[in-house]
């Protein structure tokens, strides 16, 4: 590939500016992967404190027994946005972002392979995040879980023999018209990513060398493509059952309501890896980088992660156990369940097999991404109790379920993106995140996840159904509802020493030299933060680390091994 | 990180102080919780066992694989002076090992799954099986006996030791069956009639609560278990299969009056306004006929609870009196049913006169 030369272009005509080149006018016209990438990190860290606010006032409400901090009706439409916010609005939009900052870099391409299409997927998100959030000031916020089962999202009149209380307003049409909208957006994004990874590599990286984050993010990409039409479907034949009288989902008029919980979850469950590959990926950058030794298990790692992608989408029903679904379907989806923990369970091995043995320094990406192994271990096993599914009947639908999905999502995507952020901010920004604070964050961070989330394994043993606005204060749950309510105060408060750290370091933090921790990938080859072009030279690729074979030529790992 | 968070002698008080914490909490709540640890019957009883399976092998892989993970922080940590440490990339053997292993510990524990689930599915065929009828309503459950033809909501009454088989009904959304002490969850979907079986081994009161979201009340769906003798069961069914008395003081009597002038849309007494008990499936699967949105009410004072055991019926509490409203639930719920339950279906707007008369009659039923 012949290298294009740039920066030598002389403008001699004077000319007014055009709106693409002020400040403003830049962020709004640009097809820059980089720019675009920081514009979905930016609004998906906007969501996540629209939703963390929405998971104060539910904490607040449950503090304690028979409260009326929220009516019931508020309660119900806040902790349907609170799950839907964080799940679509928040990690989806986060993880992309760092996807399209990153994977060009580290694959050595100077964009996404179609920059327009990646400006539109943004653009898209952010209408769709603002549509389904002003529902709130239509009076009419979705209110029927983030899972919205039928038939309870049906109008009135759909909805039963004799008409009862479902969703006559408008709530669930901003939910499935939202949610269409950040497929498209989805879509958008991942085809960009299957053909920028497919077809943009530097020369010299092969499949096989490429870093594990851009692996990740292939994965992902896929199980959207394939999981994304399910959930179009479902929200479609919503649409339709509602507004054009089909009955999909009544059945009164031989539909079925199960219909859209096998839908939905077809499309859920690979959401849930959706959710946490990508951070996969940012994990198996972080921890070699800072142990100083290479990924341990490259291809176990990769391929893991694979055999994951595929076996998402045969889980689906053990959302369901409790459905009624015949004994042999259920013993199908407890194997399903079991198969899918093994390639989990070997990465966590590959993890810590990484760190052993190596020279660990303590920055604080390095703190979050130990502290998503050692949170995400309790996700995994917590995940492998639910799969055994004569317990999954007494635990399902209670705090127990709350208490295993917040181990995955926060402290394993969660914890993850904070490593993720600490780790790249210094190439996007040119400064250095405060590592005082940092270190303040992590700490209260780690205290709040256990203090909010572990209690909730307890309350669904006590028999504590999630999603109930309030609850009696003579069953024994009073104490530990507290106790979990106080945890979340003290993730409120770490993330606001968060917000804090960003701002003071943008203005005064001590600026990043380009390669600040002595990394392994492409990106860290360019400088902080990265030209337009990224690179003036493409690189020429060897080895899994082609960074680090550039500056230490003499025990370059193309010298001593062979992959 | 110059200054370690806490050194070694520190350490160890924190940690005690922790445990010490972690188990007063422990032992501060759970008393009076429906726990699914504390069963009565062979249903649950089999899936904590499997609680417990699960919990040894989950917490000797959490030590292990914590311990591997703390034990390489702290040994393998930046010091001075350190060498770059060797690069190395995996080890297939090793790889492999670690990819069998865990296959096999889950695959055991899949064993146990399926040996559980098919244990749980199987209902045990027997000659004296009570079959129920359980309908979910938004927000309150019906059941109704269906070899004697009664109908009571808010408290399902079963014999102890004997077969329970619960038919699972819903003419609306979906909501989920689930008494923690006796059995785990399963759904009632509309269209779908699921089953489900349990057997207590011991008389007593346990909570079901309804475990499926099911709109702006479903935090109080609950309802009593009553398991008792099988000469106490006997006794209840002969006097649910009455009529409800006729009022035997003037004060009832005009409850009954003002009953059939302003409850009947919704609520139904056999004797008053019904002649006998419906199937509440049959009436509320047929959009032709009426179906009852609000509980039948020929027994309601022998009822412990209030409309999905948001309120406990305090009879004793419900004498007439000036304050009436003070003391007694039912009284309460009268006076302002949307206030105590938003969002319910039962409207109405009554006078202290009148909700004195309802609650004397309404109490009078047992
Ligand atoms: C519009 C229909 C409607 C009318 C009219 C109505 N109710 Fe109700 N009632 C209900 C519903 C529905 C419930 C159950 C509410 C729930 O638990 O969510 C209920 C519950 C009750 C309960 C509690 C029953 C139990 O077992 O939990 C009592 C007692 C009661 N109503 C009495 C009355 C009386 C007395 C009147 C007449 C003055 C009346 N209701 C009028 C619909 C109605
Ligand atoms: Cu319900």
């Amino acid at each position: 590939m012949a290298t294009p030369v740039i920066g030598n272009a002389t403008t001699t005509v004077v000319r007014q500016k055009r709106l693409s080149e002020s400040y403003v006018g830049e962020w709004l016209m640009t097809t820059d992967h980089k720019l675009i990438g920081i514009m979905y990190i930016v609004t998906g860290f906007f969501f996540f404190l629209v939703g963390g606010m929405e998971a104060l006032l539910i904490r607040t409400q449950l503090a304690a027994p028979d409260a009326h901090v929220l009516s019931p009706q508020t309660y119900n439409a806040i902790f349907t946005m609170h799950g839907t916010t964080m799940i679509f609005l928040f990690v989806i939009p986060v993880l992309t972002g760092f996807g399209n900052y990153i994977v060009p870099l580290m694959i050595g391409a100077r964009d996404m392979a179609f920059p327009r299409l990646n400006a539109f997927g943004y653009w898209v998100l952010l209408f769709g995040g603002i549509f389904i959030q002003s529902s709130f000031l239509f009076g009419a916020p979705p209110d029927g879980g983030w899972f919205l089962y039928a038939p309870l999202n049906l109008t009135n009149a759909g909805c039963t023999v004799h008409a009862t209380a479902c969703t006559n307003g408008m709530n669930a049409d901003f939910w499935a018209l939202g949610v269409l909208m950040l497929g498209v957006s989805s879509i958008a994004g991942s085809v960009n990513f299957v053909v920028t990874i497919l077809k943009l590599r530097a020369p010299g990286m092969s499949i096989n060398r490429m870093p594990l984050f851009t692996w990740m993010v292939l994965v992902t990409s896929f199980l959207l493509l394939f999981a994304l039409p399910s959930l179009t479907a479902a929200a479609g034949l919503l649409l339709l059952d509602r507004h054009a009288g089909t009955h999909f989902y009544q059945y009164a008029f031989g539909g079925d309501p199960l219909l859209w919980q096998h839908l939905f979850w077809s499309f859920g469950h690979p959401e849930v890896y959706i959710l946490i590959l990508p951070v996969f990926g940012m994990i198996s950058e972080i921890l070699p980088v800072f142990s100083h030794k290479p990924i341990f298990g490259y291809t176990f790692i990769a391929w893991s992660g694979v055999a994951i992608g595929f076996l998402s989408f045969t889980v689906w029903a053990h959302h369901m156990f409790a459905v009624g679904l015949p004994p042999i379907a259920q013993a199908f989806f407890a194997t399903s369940t079991t198969l899918i923990a093994i390639p989990t369970a070997v990465k966590i091995f590959n993890w810590i097999a990484t760190i052993f043995g190596g020279k660990i320094s303590f920055k604080v990406p390095m703190l979050f991404a130990l502290g998503f192994v050692a949170m995400f271990l309790i996700g995994g096993l917590n995940g492998a109790a639910l799969a055994v599914v004569p317990f999954d009947y007494q635990v399902t639908d209670t705090y127990f379920v709350v208490a295993h999905l917040h181990y995955v999502l926060f402290g394993g995507t969660v914890f993850g993106v904070f490593a993720g952020t600490y780790y790249w901010f210094p190439k996007m920004t040119g400064k250095f995140l405060g590592e005082r604070l940092g270190q303040v964050q992590f700490w209260l961070m780690l205290i709040g996840v256990n203090l909010t989330f572990f209690p909730m394994h307890i309350l669904g043993l006590l028999g504590m159904p999630r999603r109930y606005y309030t609850y009696a204060g003579n069953l024994g749950w009073n104490e530990l509802n507290l106790l979990a309510s106080i945890g979340a105060l003290t993730i409120g408060l770490a993330i606001m020493v968060f917000l804090y750290n960003v701002i003071v370091s943008l203005k005064n933090g001590q600026v990043a030299p380009d390669d600040p921790w002595d990394a392994f990938t492409l990106e860290w080859d360019t400088s902080s933060p990265p030209k337009k072009y990224n690179f003036l030279h493409i690189p020429v690729v060897r080895s899994r680390r082609p960074f680090y074979d550039k500056k230490y030529p003499e025990i370059a790992d193309w010298k001593t091994v062979i992959h | 990180m110059r200054k370690p968070l806490f050194n070694g002698k520190t350490r160890w008080q924190v940690v005690v102080a922790g445990l010490l914490l972690g188990s007063f909490l422990l032992t501060a709540c759970g008393e009076n919780s429906p726990s699914i640890l504390n069963t009565f019957g062979p249903v649950a009883a089999s899936e904590s066992f499997l609680f417990y399976v699960i919990l040894i092998i989950a917490t000797i892989i959490f030590v292990l694989v914590e311990g591997a993970l703390i034990f390489s922080i702290i040994r393998y940590r930046e010091r001075p002076g350190m060498p770059n440490p060797r690069q190395i990339h995996g080890n297939l053997r090793i790889e492999v090992l670690w990819t069998v292993i865990p296959s096999i510990i889950l695959f055991i524990v899949l064993f146990f799954t399926i040996q559980g689930l098919v244990n749980v599915a199987t209902q045990p065929t027997s000659s004296n099986t009570l079959e129920v009828r359980a309908v979910g309503h938004q927000w309150w459950w019906e059941f109704y006996y269906p070899k004697y033809n009664i109908t009571t909501a808010d408290e399902l009454h079963a014999p102890v030791n004997t077969i329970v088989q619960v038919d699972l009904y819903s003419n609306n959304v979906i909501h989920s069956f689930w008494v923690p002490a006796l059995t785990g969850k399963t759904d009632v979907i509309p269209g779908h009639n699921n089953m489900r079986w349990f057997k207590a081994d011991a008389t007593g009161t346990f909570l079901g609560e309804c475990a499926e979201y099911c709109g702006a009340q479903h935090a109080h769906m609950a309802f009593h278990a009553v398991i008792q003798s099988s000469d106490d069961f006997n006794t209840w069914v002969s006097t649910q299969q009455q009529a409800a008395v006729t009022p035997s003081f003037a004060l009832a009597a005009q409850g009954k009056q003002i009953f059939m002038g302003q409850c009947t849309g919704c609520h139904g007494i056999v004797g008053d306004n019904l002649k006998g008990y419906d199937d509440p499936q049959v009436k509320c699967n047929d959009p032709a006929i009426a179906c009852l949105v609000g509980p039948n009410l020929t027994h309601f004072g022998a009822r412990g609870l209030i409309a999905g055991g948001i309120l406990t019926n305090n009879r004793d509490q419900c004498s007439p009196g000036a304050d009436l409203l003070r003391r007694c639930h039912l009284a309460q719920w009268l006076k302002d049913p949307q206030g105590i339950k938003p969002g319910n279906d039962m409207v109405v707007n009554l006078t202290d006169d009148q909700i004195q008369a309802l609650v004397a009659y309404l109490e009078s039923l047992n």
